[in-house]
C-alpha cells in the first residue's frame, strides 16, 4: 500500500513567546502522516527555505523536506496545487490554520477547491486504506466521531484531535536536508494591498447555567447539539437527492 | 614432588593471568578513545589508591580493615610465593614473610568469611559467596607450605596426602586470584579497578578535588555519536569504569530511586554495562534486580544497542542525578555520566524523552524556561521591589540569578525573602531582569545537550555585557551549572548559593539578627549543592546565626537523600512503589522537627507535595528575612537619595 501522501507544513509560532517553532497542526498532520506512510511520506513547505524552525519537522525522523521557495506575502496556493497535480500525489495532509501569516484557515478549502478534491476536516484518525477508498474518523464537537469513507485523491485537515506529534530529535533535525525549488511567484492581492489592524476581542456572552444538578450539567454538556430546522426526505432517489442538496447549496451560496 | 608441581602452577596461573589481561583490554579498547595520561594515571595510582579510595572505603571501618588485612596481605604473599615456590628461593627470611603475610591474609579472609555468614541484600551473591574460601584455601595452603621453608616442619611432612591436598589449595587458590583476577571473576575488581583509578575520566577527583560538571558534547564534530548507544559508543575508560565495580552495592543501597521502587538498581546498571561489554546476558547476575524487572531477560553485546536490550529505558529516566551512588561508591565509578550519556543518545537521536520531557524541551526551546510561561512574565515577582536590572546598572557587587523559581508562586516567596536580606545587608545588587534565561540543567540531565549548548551560550553572551564581582543564586542546579559546567563553554564566575552568601554577610556583620522562634528545624541538604558542590556548612552556620540548633537527619551531609526533583526525574516521572518525597519526609519526621530548612527550589517543591500534616518548609532565606531587625524607615530613604557617592 504506498499512496502518495504530502503533508503541507508551516512555521508556527509559540503562544507565550511569539518565537517560530515547527507549527503545532501541522506537526500532527506529520505525525498521521508518518503512521500512514512511514518514510515514503514527501513533507512539503512553501516559504523561505532557510527558516530554522523547518528543522523541527525533520527533526520527528524525515530524511528530507521540499520547499517550493516564495517570498512573504506571496499567495502559496498556485504553487502548491500545481506541485500537487504534477507529483502526482493522492493524499493531502495539513493543519486546519497557520499560527503565521494570514492565518486565516482557507488554504485547504481554496487548494481542495482548486485540485477538485474532497476536503475532509478534523480528521482524528485515518483508519484504512483499501483499493482507493479510505475509512477517515473526524472529530466532532464534545469527543463525537463520525466514520467517513472518501475515495482518494483528497485533502484532509488535521486539529487537536488528531494525534499528538512526536518529538523532534536535534540528530536527524541538523542531519535532514532542505530541498528549495525556485517556483513562480504570485503575489497574493489580498494580503499585500489589505491594511492590518488588530483584532478586537468580542465580548464574551454570559453563560447562564440552568442546570440544578450534576445530572443536568452532565446532560447539557454532552448532548448532541439541536438541529435547527431541516428538511428530511425519505425515499428519493439518490438523483434527487443530490438535486435537493446542491440546490440547497446553491442557495446559502457554499456553491456558486 | 611439591618442588616440581608449584612452580608449574603458579607460572600457569600467571600466563592464564596475563592471557586474560591482554583480552580484558581489548574488550576496553572497543570504546572510543579518550585524552588520558597514560603513564602519569599509573604513576598517581597507589597513591590514588592508598589515600582517596581508601578515603572512601574507611566509612565503614570493618571492611577497610577486612580489606587492608586481605588485600595487603594477598599481593605481599603473591609477591613472596612466587619467589620462594616459584622461583625457589628457600630463604628463611623469606619464609618468615611469607608467613607473616599469608597469616595476615588469613585473618582478613575471615572476617569476609564472616560477613558473607549473613550477607546484607545490597551484596551480591554468586561467585562472590566463593571468594572467601578462595582467599582462606590460598593463604592457608601457603601457610603450611611455607613452614618448612621457615624450618618449623621438616621438609616433606605430611606425605603426599598433604602435598596432594596442599597442591589442589594451589590450585584453587591462584585459579581464583591469579588468573581469575583477569577473567571476569570477582577478583576483576582489583586488576580493572587499579588501572580505572589510573585512567580515570576525572582526574580531578583525586587529591581532594571534585568534579561533578558533566562533560560536554561537541555538536559541531558531526562524526561523533551524540551519546551513548552501544557499549562501544562510551570511551574505553568509561568501560573500563564499569569493570572496576566490586558489586558491593553501597550506590545500591543510597540509591533513592531504588528505595522507591523504581526500576533503577545503579549496581545491575553498571553490572549490565559489564555484560555488554563482554557480551551475554544478565543471567549470572547474583545481587538485587531492578525493582519489577527480572533477572535473566535483558542481554547484549558491545555492538548492539544498550536499550531494550541490555536495560530498559525507564531504568535511565528513573535516575534523579543526585549522584549519591557516586559518592558512595569506594571504586569512584561515575554512574551518572554513564546514565546521561545514554539519556542524550534517547532524546538528540531518538526524541525519546518521556512523559512531559519533549514538551519541557520544546517550552525550553521556545520561552526559555520549562513550564512555557510568557518570557515577558519573567520579573512579575518583584513588581512591586524596584530591583535594580544589569542593563540600567552595568556594574555591580551582586549579580542575583533569580532563576526559573521566577515563575513558581511558592518560590517567588524565597526569592523575595532573599531580596529582602540582600536590601537590609545594603547590598549593591542588580538582576539580569528579562536578559536572564533557564540556566540548561534540566535540558541537560534530560540528554538536550543541544539546547543545554544553546541557553548556555546565550546566557554567557548576556553576562559577558556586564560588570560584576560574583552571581548569587537561591537555585542549586543553577548554581552548580553556572559555576561547573558554564566553564567549557567560556563562561567562568564567582558564584556563590545564597546560603554561602549569607554566611558571609552575617560574619562580616552586616544583617542584624533576632534569634529565631518558629521551633525546631533539620535541615534538608540538596544534591547540587551538597554532593555536587561540597557546601554542607554554610546552610548550618547560618541556622547557627538564627539561634537554631539543627536536629540533623541520619541522613544528612554528604549521605542526604535526594528529594525526588532533580535530573528531570519529576517531567519523567517513572512509576515506583511510593515516592522519593514521601521517604524523604519521613527522614524528616523521623528527627521530630516542627521544620525543615531547604536551599532549593526544587526539594521546596518537591517536599511541599507531601501530604499534610508534616514539618512546614522554609527555605533559608525565608528563616533569615523573618529573623531580620529591620532599620527604622528613615534611614533607609536617606540611603536611597544619594547612591552617586556610594557608587
Amino acid at each position: 500500500m504506498s499512496i502518495a501522501t504530502v503533508a503541507l507544513v508551516s512555521i508556527g509560532a509559540h503562544p507565550a513567546s511569539g518565537r517560530a517553532r515547527r507549527a503545532e497542526q501541522d506537526a500532527r498532520a506529520v505525525e498521521l502522516g508518518l503512521e500512514l506512510a512511514g518514510d515514503n511520506l514527501h513533507v512539503l513547505h512553501a516559504g523561505n527555505p532557510h527558516e530554522p524552525a523547518l528543522r523541527a519537522y525533520l527533526g520527528m525522523g524525515l530524511d528530507e523536506l521540499h520547499v517550493l521557495e516564495q517570498p512573504d506575502g506571496a499567495d502559496v496556493v498556485p504553487v502548491l496545487r500545481d506541485y500537487i497535480r504534477e507529483a502526482g500525489v493522492q493524499l493531502v495532509l495539513t493543519g486546519s490554520q497557520a499560527e503565521t501569516g494570514e492565518g486565516s484557515g482557507m488554504l485547504p478549502y481554496l487548494l481542495a477547491e482548486q485540485l477538485g478534491w474532497p476536503l475532509l476536516v478534523g480528521v482524528a484518525q485515518i483508519e484504512s486504506i483499501h483499493s482507493g477508498v479510505a475509512q477517515v474518523l473526524q472529530a466532532l464537537p464534545r469527543g463525537q466521531r463520525r466514520r467517513l469513507q472518501v475515495r482518494l485523491p483528497f485533502v484532509i485537515t488535521v486539529d487537536n484531535a488528531a494525534p499528538k506529534a512526536r518529538q523532534s530529535a536535534y540528530g536527524p533535525a541538523t542531519r535532514g536536508l532542505i530541498n528549495a525549488d525556485v517556483v513562480e511567484v504570485t503575489v497574493d492581492e489580498l494580503s499585500t494591498t489589505g491594511v492590518l489592524q488588530p483584532a478586537k476581542p468580542r465580548p464574551k456572552r454570559l453563560k447562564v447555567i440552568k442546570a440544578k444538578s450534576a445530572a443536568d450539567r452532565m446532560k447539557a454538556a454532552t448532548a448532541k447539539a439541536a438541529g435547527g430546522s431541516g428538511q428530511v426526505l425519505k425515499g428519493v432517489s439518490a438523483e434527487e437527492g443530490a438535486q435537493a442538496i446542491l440546490k440547497l447549496l446553491i442557495e446559502e451560496g457554499v456553491v456558486r | 614432588m611439591l618442588t616440581i608441581v608449584l612452580p608449574i602452577l603458579l607460572f600457569a596461573a600467571l600466563v592464564l593471568a596475563l592471557i586474560g589481561a591482554i583480552r580484558r583490554m581489548n574488550m576496553w579498547r572497543r570504546g572510543r578513545p579518550a585524552k588520558v595520561d597514560l603513564l602519569g594515571g599509573l604513576l598517581a595510582m597507589p597513591k590514588r589508591y592508598m589515600v582517596d579510595l581508601h578515603h572512601v572505603v574507611a566509612r565503614d571501618k570493618y571492611m577497610a580493615n577486612t580489606h587492608v588485612a586481605t588485600a595487603g596481605g594477598f599481593v605481599l604473599a603473591a609477591v613472596l610465593a612466587i619467589l620462594v615456590h616459584g622461583l625457589g628461593l628457600h630463604n628463611r627470611i623469606l619464609g618468615y614473610a611469607l608467613l607473616f603475610a599469608t597469616a595476615l591474609m588469613f585473618v582478613g579472609a575471615l572476617f569476609v568469611f564472616k560477613r558473607r555468614l549473613n550477607p546484607p541484600s545490597r551484596l551480591s551473591k554468586g561467585p562472590w559467596m566463593r571468594l572467601p574460601k578462595s582467599l582462606l584455601a590460598f593463604s592457608v595452603s601457603f601457610f603450611i607450605l611455607t613452614l618448612p621453608v621457615a624450618g618449623l616442619l621438616p621438609e616433606g611432612f605430611g606425605g603426599w596426602v598433604l602435598a596432594a591436598i596442599l597442591a589442589v589449595g594451589v590450585l584453587w587458590g591462584v585459579s581464583e586470584l591469579f588468573f581469575g583476577m583477569t577473567w571476569g571473576g570477582p577478583m576483576n575488581h582489583a586488576f580493572a579497578g587499579a588501572l580505572h583509578l589510573a585512567w580515570h575520566r576525572r582526574a580531578e577527583r583525586f587529591g581532594g578535588g571534585r568534579s561533578t560538571g558533566l562533560k560536554p558534547l561537541d555538536l559541531n564534530d558531526r562524526a561523533a555519536p551524540l551519546g551513548v548507544e552501544k557499549p562501544e559508543d562510551f570511551t574505553w575508560n568509561q568501560l573500563l569504569g564499569f569493570d572496576a565495580c566490586v558489586q558491593c552495592g553501597k550506590c545500591e543501597a543510597a540509591c533513592p530511586a531504588f528505595a522507591a521502587g523504581q526500576p533503577l538498581n545503579p549496581k545491575k546498571l553498571i553490572q549490565d554495562m559489564v555484560v555488554g561489554l563482554a557480551g551475554g546476558t544478565d543471567a549470572h547476575f547474583a545481587g538485587s534486580p531492578y525493582p519489577g524487572k527480572p533477572i535473566g531477560e535483558h542481554g547484549g553485546n558491545p555492538h548492539q544497542p544498550i536499550v531494550n536490550g541490555l536495560v530498559d529505558a525507564d531504568t535511565l529516566w528513573s535516575c534523579t542525578t543526585c549522584r549519591a551512588c557516586v559518592e558512595e561508591c569506594p571504586m569512584m565509578i561515575e554512574h551518572v555520566d554513564a546514565i546521561v550519556d545514554m539519556r542524550r543518545f534517547l532524546t538528540l537521536e531518538k526524541g525519546a524523552t518521556p512523559n512531559n520531557g519533549a514538551q519541557v524541551l520544546d517550552n525550553l526551546i521556545a520561552t526559555d524556561n520549562p513550564g512555557g510561561f510568557a518570557p515577558g512574565g519573567r520579573m512579575n515577582w518583584a513588581a512591586d521591589l524596584n530591583l535594580d536590572l544589569m542593563r540600567d546598572k552595568p556594574s555591580v557587587d551582586v549579580l542575583f540569578w533569580v532563576g526559573d523559581g521566577a515563575f513558581d508562586m511558592r518560590n517567588q516567596r524565597t526569592l523575595r525573602a532573599f531580596v529582602k536580606v540582600l536590601k537590609a545587608a545594603r547590598i549593591n545588587f542588580a538582576v539580569l531582569g528579562l536578559e536572564e534565561r533557564d540556566s540548561g540543567d534540566v535540558a541537560r540531565r534530560l540528554g538536550d545537550e543541544a539546547t543545554f549548548q544553546a541557553l548556555a551560550t546565550r546566557n554567557i553572551q548576556t553576562l559577558a555585557q556586564y560588570r560584576f564581582t560574583r552571581i548569587v543564586t537561591c537555585d542549586p542546579h543553577s548554581f552548580h551549572v553556572l559555576k561547573n559546567e558554564y566553564g567549557a563553554f567560556g563562561g567562568d564566575y564567582l558564584v556563590q548559593h545564597h546560603s554561602t552568601y549569607m554566611a558571609e554577610l552575617i560574619d562580616a556583620g552586616l544583617l542584624n539578627l533576632a534569634a529565631d522562634t518558629g521551633g525546631s528545624v533539620t535541615y534538608h541538604d540538596p544534591c547540587y549543592l551538597g554532593r555536587y558542590n561540597g557546601e554542607y556548612e554554610a546552610p548550618r552556620a547560618v541556622l547557627r546565626a538564627l539561634g537554631i540548633e539543627v536536629k540533623e537527619m541520619q541522613r544528612s551531609g554528604f549521605r542526604s537523600r535526594c528529594c525526588g526533583g532533580g535530573g528531570g526525574a519529576p517531567i519523567t516521572d517513572i512509576p515506583g512503589k511510593q515516592r522519593i518525597p514521601d521517604m524523604r519526609m519521613d527522614d524528616i519526621r523521623e528527627t521530630g522537627a516542627e521544620r525543615v530548612a531547604v536551599g532549593c527550589p526544587q526539594c521546596t517543591v518537591m517536599l511541599e507535595g507531601v501530604v499534610e500534616p508534616r514539618p512546614l518548609i522554609k527555605d533559608i532565606a525565608e528563616l533569615v528575612a523573618e529573623a531580620l531587625i529591620e532599620d527604622a524607615p528613615s534611614t533607609r530613604s536617606t540611603r536611597r537619595e544619594a547612591p552617586e557617592v556610594i557608587a
